[in-house]
């Protein structure tokens, strides 16, 4: 399957099915993360249950220092 | 006590995360400060090094409210964007407004500011613009609902002190939501003379982040706008032209 992930195309195994098993697969589950699918702000709640497409726009992002 | 919209502080420093020599430098001086409030910027995550250390994990988050601001926003469409993904990490429903409409200046665009402001406000954030020191702009977004507006002293990390004491002092006067000075600032003396005019916080970043000892600096800044809000409160002396004696010109035994 291949995600368009943070603006790069980006061939991912088909066993991550869902946004949880994508932040997994980059061992993210435990971070601060959030995410952006096919420009729609997802909940932390959602992850689980949110299907993966191939040609899907992921964005991650998370807090860094700042002003 | 610092109240903005449904929260109550006892520091009046706010404080940035950005551009410390390292982490440890970082907690300390976090640390010394005081502050209650951090502040933070949204970016992409490195997926390809998930071992990046990131300066959240190091902090009891439970300690601090955290203040995740819009930079990199050049329109209001981009920083409600932006917002929605800092709240969407379930840590927080308070946002700074920056939306810059200058690259050399690092102006804020006054137009995108309030509409970003309005939009955020409409979809429940606690909202806190920052903005240049025109006055008017300021009583317009207090009345949009602003929950503390954050006038610029001088360009963002400029350490120019405050530019327009003058403006701050109007904005000041005129509002009912709390001011927080916000960039430019660049020594202690400026942290404590924006106090001392008034203002309800100070929001700093380079000032402790850049300095030569930025933990010492953190708490001189703590210290510096402590002595100005008492100094505001206490109320100073008017201005003479000319001397008055402090000591008294009676029963004095020359002749």
């Amino acid at each position: 399957m291949e995600l368009v992930i943070n603006g790069d195309r980006l061939e991912i195994p088909n066993k991550v099915e869902t946004i949880y098993n994508l932040l997994q697969h980059f061992e993210l589950e435990q971070k601060v993360v959030i995410v952006e699918w096919n420009d729609m702000i997802l909940e932390k709640e959602l992850h689980q249950e949110t299907q993966l497409c191939d040609g899907d726009k992921i964005e991650l992002v998370h807090f860094v220092g700042g002003g | 006590m610092l109240k903005i919209g449904t929260y109550e502080f006892n520091s009046r420093l706010l404080l940035g995360t950005g551009k410390y020599p390292n982490f440890d430098i970082q907690k300390e001086a976090v640390d010394v400060s005081g502050t209650q409030i951090l502040t933070f910027s949204v970016r992409r995550m490195n997926v390809f090094e998930p071992s990046l250390p990131n300066f959240l994990e190091k902090l009891d988050l439970k300690k601090y409210v955290l203040l995740p601001n819009t930079a990199g926003a050049k329109t209001a469409k981009e920083a409600v964007r932006i917002a929605k993904l800092a709240k969407a990490s379930g840590l927080c429903d308070m946002i700074k407004v920056e939306v810059i409409g200058c690259q050399k200046t690092l102006l804020p665009d006054p137009i995108e500011t309030l509409n970003a402001s309005e939009e955020l406000l409409k979809e429940g954030f606690t909202v806190l613009p920052y903005t240049s020191d025109d006055v008017l702009l300021a009583r317009r977004l207090e009345e949009l609902g602003c929950h503390a507006i954050m006038p610029g002293a001088s360009p963002i990390g400029s350490g120019q002190g405050i530019i327009n004491p003058l403006n701050l002092s109007f904005i000041i006067e005129q509002a009912n939501v709390p001011i927080i000075i916000d960039a430019g600032i660049g020594t202690p003396s400026d942290a404590a003379g924006a106090m001392e005019l008034g203002a309800d916080g100070v929001l700093l970043n380079t000032a402790v982040a850049g300095a030569t000892d930025p933990v010492k600096m953190a708490l001189a800044m703590k210290l510096a706008i402590e002595a100005g809000r008492l100094g505001f409160e206490a109320g100073r002396i008017p201005i003479k032209r000319y001397a008055t004696a402090s000591s008294p010109t009676e029963g004095m035994s020359i002749s």
